[in-house]
């Protein structure tokens, strides 16, 4: 018969056994800090988390199988659907691994516009994180003001291309439009707030209590850990690796613009959280760049915006309105699709989450005759597994809001 | 005669291509034009067969015999830094030579090099998995068996990751047909209802774009509305269209279909 006292607790009709007191947590599919459709069973002793088995899936919607069936533009609206937070990045990926396969010069002008929207969307997605990751541990304050700024930042997108959510808006072989009138205009004013507003976060939640205890010394990659799972992006650089493909393989004109890559050794959530303010004070640092460069192109009147390569890109709507020529190729181009050469490109980009990847396998058809996307979110997700046991379940939620792993991409 | 179509390849094919195109190849490079991939390549042979080398858009592409895989991932992740293993997963040629392609897309980051390394299947062959080297093979694998069939030799956990775990078929290969097949459509409606069911509820419709005109359950055709599951092969009646309910907003609700007036002569 157990005896009550003060330090141990008497359950009625309750017995604990020692040696299995093993229980099972399923927690997802649907739960508001899995940040989208995971499922994670949880093996627990007490509040310990002894084993985690995270099940994925339930947003597949076999977008590597859709591409096979695609012609390439076509397919670039699908990438949009992959990480949905961050649209335009998907794009650039995209669009980056078929202009190497087919070898075309992208123009300075459209390369300027390209950055802008990268790092835009890089803003956008660590906004989003900060926000989401705040609230999940219940700094409700923070989510409000970052997605305030999150707001001005897709209003600018919108002001671009129409969309909000997913852009579609980089082109294989340059970008469909230049920027609107006041764009530069609302931008730099964005900018010169930019660092009060990190400023405002940072007060809110860098010393506060509930945010350390959630953050520091919780959800520790080792370095080892992190290069055996294939983490990329800000979860390797917190594990302790400066690694940034913009800065140690650069596409665009990222080798012409000065930014640091942040990173640190202490592998823990504080150090990721650390990391990605840091990175968008960069990625401010980077726009303020930009708008410099695209004036000079405006300067020096170069107003392409396309790639001139009529085999595998359309002429300019100018064009197709005058040149009959023009007008058939572009016909071709899109009833028929683009028709790379024979062969295969692997082009690996710096997205917000990680290294994105796209390899490509074309058989000189119009369609990839085998098309397979690396999202960063995947292995994020793996980690999981090796990442969890030992912690704690207040810990898990944490944890996961500092993957930042996003399930379009994940289940693709 | 009808025309006959390959059921090992049902993806979509482009319906017309000029006679006497002939696709343009990405350049493949000589091995020896990169210093350290030569050096790559030769740490390789020294240990391993290679049928085939070359470098494609500045990356070291490297065919072996599959049987090594294991040994040469090792060598080049210890002896040549390429410390990270970006991607593994495979390619369907069975409708060509009943073969799997799979490729390591690895990273180095000391020396900021990437390399390929592929090698052939038979479609039952089972791989070595090199999940022991780098624990993200784990769930790649998984994948590829997954959406391939690609058994795995010593992986901790062979199991479907992206599908559920009893869906038949394997969804990347090429004779999958991109709606799905038979089984497919019957998968959810025996998961809700059951088997005994199928009679009643009927096979789900997968091709979202599809558009019956018979079908009165699911479509109904503007101006030809007819009550749900109402026969309509001998045709239906057209309806008189309404713009507003009675009494709505003022001229529209007084439309009347049958008094407006076509007017064709532009000039009268």
């Amino acid at each position: 018969m157990q005896q009550t006292n003060r330090l141990r607790p008497f359950f009625e009709n309750i017995t604990f056994d020692r040696d299995d007191n093993e229980l099972v947590l399923n927690f997802g599919p649907q739960h508001p800090s899995a940040h989208g459709q995971l499922r994670l069973m949880l093996h627990l002793q007490q509040e310990q988390v002894v084993k985690a088995h995270p099940d994925i899936g339930y947003l597949h919607r076999g977008i590597e199988k859709m591409a096979e069936n695609m012609i390439y533009n076509e397919f670039m609206p699908t990438t949009d659907r992959t990480d949905y937070i961050a649209a335009s990045s998907n794009n650039y990926g995209f669009a980056l691994a078929v202009e190497r396969l087919i070898d075309v010069k992208v123009p300075r002008r459209a390369k300027v516009i390209r950055m802008m929207l990268l790092e835009i969307n890089r803003l956008i997605s660590h906004l989003f994180w900060l926000a989401t990751t705040a609230l999940d541990i219940g700094a409700m304050t923070v989510f409000l003001y970052a997605f305030r700024e999150r707001e001005y930042l897709l209003d600018l997108i919108e002001d671009y291309c129409g969309a909000r959510l997913t852009h579609s808006a980089i082109r294989i072989g340059g970008v469909p439009l230049d920027i609107p009138d006041s764009f530069l205009i609302d931008l730099k004013r964005f900018l010169d707030n930019m660092p009060q507003n990190l400023k405002d976060y940072e007060d809110l939640i860098d010393q506060n209590r509930i945010w350390k205890m959630r953050m520091e010394n919780v959800g520790i990659i080792p370095t080892q850990m992190a290069l055996s799972w294939g983490c990329t992006g800000p979860m390797l650089r917190a594990s302790g690796v400066q690694w940034d493909i913009r800065k140690e393989e650069p596409y665009e004109l990222y080798d012409e613009v000065e930014f640091d890559v942040p990173y640190s050794d202490k592998c823990d959530n504080y150090a990721r959280y650390k990391i990605y303010m840091a990175e968008m004070r960069e990625s401010t640092k980077i726009l303020y760049q930009t708008i410099d460069m695209y004036k000079e192109c405006v300067e020096k009147n170069e107003t392409a915006l396309m790639a001139h390569a009529p085999q595998y890109i359309s002429a300019p709507k100018l064009d197709l309105m005058t040149q009959n020529y023009s007008l058939m190729q572009h016909f071709v181009l899109v009833t028929q699709g683009m028709r790379p050469p024979v062969g295969e490109v692997y082009a690996a980009t710096e997205s917000p989450k990680g290294e994105l990847g796209y390899y490509i396998n074309s058989q000189g058809d119009a369609y990839p005759y085998r098309l397979k996307m690396r999202a960063p979110s995947f292995w994020h997700t793996g980690v999981l597994t090796d990442l969890l046991p030992g912690s704690y379940i207040p810990d898990v939620v944490s944890i996961i809001g500092t993957t930042n792993i996003v399930f379009g991409e994940v289940d693709r | 005669m009808r025309r006959y179509s390959p059921k090992d390849n049902v993806q979509k094919k482009p319906y017309y291509t000029d006679r006497y195109y002939v696709a343009p190849q990405v350049p493949k490079l000589d091995v020896e034009s990169d210093e350290e991939f030569a050096s790559d390549l030769a740490a390789i042979e020294s240990k391993f067969t290679v049928s085939e080398s070359y470098i494609q858009l500045d990356q070291l592409v490297v065919y072996i015999d599959i049987a090594d895989n294991l040994g040469v991932l090792e060598l080049l992740r210890d002896e040549r830094a390429y410390t990270q293993l970006s991607e593994l997963s495979a390619i369907d040629w069975l409708a060509k030579d009943g073969k799997f392609e799979i490729f390591y897309q690895l990273l180095s980051m000391s020396r900021r090099k990437r390399i390929r390394i592929k090698a052939y299947i038979d479609e039952a062959q089972p791989v070595k998995s090199v999940q022991s080297l780098w624990r993200s093979a784990d769930w790649s694998e998984r994948e590829m068996y997954d959406m391939f069939g690609i058994k795995l030799i010593n992986h901790p956990f062979p199991k479907r990751i992206l599908m559920p775990d009893d869906w038949e078929g394997f969804p990347l290969r090429k004779s999958y047909p991109l709606q799905g097949d038979e089984a497919a459509s019957w998968y959810e409606v025996d998961k809700i209802f059951g088997k005994e069911h199928r009679e009643t509820i009927g096979a789900e419709l997968r091709d979202c774009a599809k558009v019956d005109r018979y079908d009165t359950e699911r479509f109904s055709r503007l101006g030809f509305e007819v009550p749900k599951g109402a026969d309509i092969s001998g045709g239906e009646k057209r309806k008189k269209v309404q713009y507003q309910e009675d009494g709505g907003v003022f001229l529209i609700d007084r439309f009347d279909e049958e008094k407006t007036v076509i007017i064709r002569d532009k000039d009268r």
